[in-house]
């Protein structure tokens, strides 16, 4: 096993019943970078993601994070590890944001009612490094789900953790606060966390991520630098939609592929 | 290390704001109030009744009683009787049973992360109640009401818990409509016991049904009052862990909290507690719903605050309830029908006015 890595997974297998999710899954990935989770929907991406935070109990396989198998660590050793950042989501009851946050600290709370003043400072600290202290005070379920999305982001920074799971950070937000979020995810790299980000848009991984691993029909396809692996090839076997990689100045953008006679006139082809 | 110095200077002007950020004198504030309530609360229960006292002779018998500065022995034997031997015991057990039930309302609230849930959910109070009406139809088989009634409570939750555990996973859900399920079948049975029953032993069925604190008792005090407060101070224990708890599963785990361990650790002391107050009172229906509520919209959802809270307020209001039973009328009300009648509007008040504060 490389020690070099944040994380190891090797030969993942699991199945819901007899239908197999994950047949065999590898990957590695370094300290210190981003490594992009792509696929379509329904390829395991999220399966996989559970299955590395023990959500789920895989059948057969290991993952190693920061050298230590996982199957061995309990849940509070896990959150000292690694931190999670759900899908947007709405809890029952209306918590402040700054209690939220202060939930990422419970790993490291110690007593019975917890909380120090240094936790507390933390807690300030990222809010205010994120520009969230005037939402504070606010109920988190009333907030608009790109600051839902933000707040979950800073309890996880909160929790202190090396390696930091994303789901989808970007698919319920707008065009720009997607941009914000996966901006705010390069500057946690820069700080020194391994973060893994699943998300279905060719464009994001390619854009943001050190390295993209690619899932396809319970396995996974390919993984590296994301210029050598979201390529025409890949996205033909991934899509029944033919793609294609173009350019704008250096930097890659998918688009779709249209037949001749689509353009100019009806781009997206629903009448000849 | 210059991203940190940047933070750290922008701090540096806040740091009396990050004081401020969390500050929870108000809600110290709020919590004496509601303690200095539930003494006049008890004080006044005390006074009022069929035979009334004066505020004074109910403090000259309280202080006789429980400091070494009065003598017993030159009290008013019978205001001696009435405050120390009736209405003191029946005061205290109220307390019991409203704190029992309003702190494990809040906390099957948040662990079923649903603020509409309350103690009765998993079937307790129809298993208790079968179990008060087996003892009471055969006292010679079953010859204690409240034993019976929280063994019986016990068993519906434990067969509703382990009817919908699936493979070393609880799902809510499940849990729920199993103990709807266990709820209705304990239901019938009740209602094959009434069928058979004498006039009589119907009679008490139906009263039983009704909740009250006729019988309360020195000996009900002494038992339940270590109980009740173990359990509380366990529960509040894991104020902050509910908190998590509420935010589901997942969550929870991935902040270090096994929600399966939690989970079973308080939902069975919560049931536990539940299946007691029911024992000791009968079903009294909406204040395991209502004071978690209330505590809400005073303290906001932190658990840390919403136990305590809602524990101070449940004893008031039972209290409060209590004292209307055995005043307003000649013969006594079942306590059970006051709460109902004095809750149906501030649930009311809550769901007109107050739904978006409350569910969010």
């Amino acid at each position: 096993m490389n020690t070099m890595n944040m994380m190891d997974v090797g030969d993942l297998w699991f199945s819901y019943g007899k239908k197999p999710i994950l047949s065999g899954a590898s990957f590695f990935v370094e300290e210190g970078t981003l490594c992009g989770l792509f696929g379509p929907n329904g390829s395991g991406k999220t399966t996989l993601f559970k299955c590395c935070l023990k959500f789920l109990a895989y059948a057969r396989g290991t993952v190693c994070m920061d050298g230590t198998d996982i199957s061995g660590l309990s849940v509070s050793q896990m959150a000292r590890l690694v931190s999670y950042v759900p899908q947007d989501h709405a809890p029952p009851f209306p918590f402040l944001v700054k209690e939220i946050v202060l939930m990422g600290r419970s790993p490291h709370l110690r007593g019975v009612f917890g909380a120090s003043s240094e936790d507390k400072r933390k807690v300030c600290d990222v809010l205010d490094s994120m520009g969230l202290l005037d939402i504070a005070d606010s109920p988190y379920n009333q907030l608009s789900g790109g600051q839902r999305q933000l707040v979950l982001m800073a309890r996880a920074i909160a929790q202190e953790t090396p390696l930091m799971f994303l789901d989808e950070p970007t698919a319920a937000l707008d065009f720009s606060n997607q941009l914000k979020v996966w901006k705010l995810v390069r500057s946690i790299v820069d700080d020194g966390v391994t973060v893994l980000a699943c998300s279905h848009d060719p464009n994001h991984v390619s854009w943001f991520c050190d390295k993209v691993v690619v899932m396809g029909s319970n396995k996974i396809l390919d993984s590296g630098p994301p210029e050598d692996v979201i390529t025409d090839a890949t996205l033909g076997t991934l899509y029944a939609e033919p793609c294609v990689r173009s350019y704008s100045g250096s930097v890659p953008v998918i688009i779709p592929r249209f037949s001749p006679g689509q353009i100019p006139s009806f781009p997206w082809g629903a009448c000849p | 290390m210059e991203r940190e110095m940047s933070a750290h200077e922008r701090l540096v002007p806040r740091a009396t704001g990050t004081g401020d950020l969390f500050a929870v004198r108000g809600k110290q504030r709020y919590l004496l109030i509601l303690m200095c309530m539930l003494l006049c609360s008890i004080m006044l229960s005390l006074a009022l009744g069929a035979y009334a006292v004066s505020l004074k002779g109910t403090v000259s018998v309280l202080v006789a009683h429980l400091t070494p500065f009065g003598d017993v022995g030159s009290l008013h034997p019978v205001q001696d009787k009435v405050i120390w031997n009736l209405r003191f015991p029946r005061i205290l057990v109220a307390i019991v049973v409203g704190v029992s039930l309003s702190v494990s309302g809040a906390v099957f609230q948040s662990v079923f992360r649903n603020p509409l849930v309350e103690p009765y959910i998993l079937g307790v109070s129809s298993g208790s109640a079968f179990g008060a009406a087996c003892s009471i139809v055969f006292p010679t088989i079953f010859f204690s009401v409240q034993g019976t009634a929280f063994l019986f409570g016990s068993v519906a939750v434990g067969a509703a818990y382990a009817l919908s555990r699936v493979r070393g996973d609880t799902p809510v859900i499940t849990l729920v409509l199993s103990g709807v399920i266990i709820g209705s079948v304990f239901s019938s049975f009740v209602s094959i016991l009434k069928y058979v029953a004498s006039d009589t032993a119907l009679r008490d069925i139906v009263f039983w049904l009704m909740g009250g604190f006729y019988y309360a008792s020195w000996d009900d005090v002494f038992v339940s009052l270590p109980i009740v407060t173990l359990s509380i101070l366990f529960l509040w224990s894991y104020g902050w862990k509910l908190n998590i708890l509420s935010m589901g599963d997942e969550e929870a785990r991935c902040l270090g909290v096994n929600p399966e361990h939690a989970k079973l650790a308080v939902v069975s002391v919560a049931t536990l507690l539940t299946a007691y107050a029911v024992s000791l009172a009968g079903i009294i229906a909406w204040v395991g719903l209502m004071m978690p509520h209330a505590a809400r919209l005073l303290f906001g959802p932190d658990n840390r605050y919403v136990l305590p809270a809602s524990a101070l307020m449940g004893a008031i209001y039972l209290i409060v309830c209590d004292t209307i039973a055995r005043t307003v009328a000649s013969a006594e009300i079942p306590v059970g029908i006051i709460a109902s009648i004095l809750g149906a509007p501030y649930l009311c008040y809550l769901l007109r006015n107050k739904g978006r504060v409350i569910y969010g």
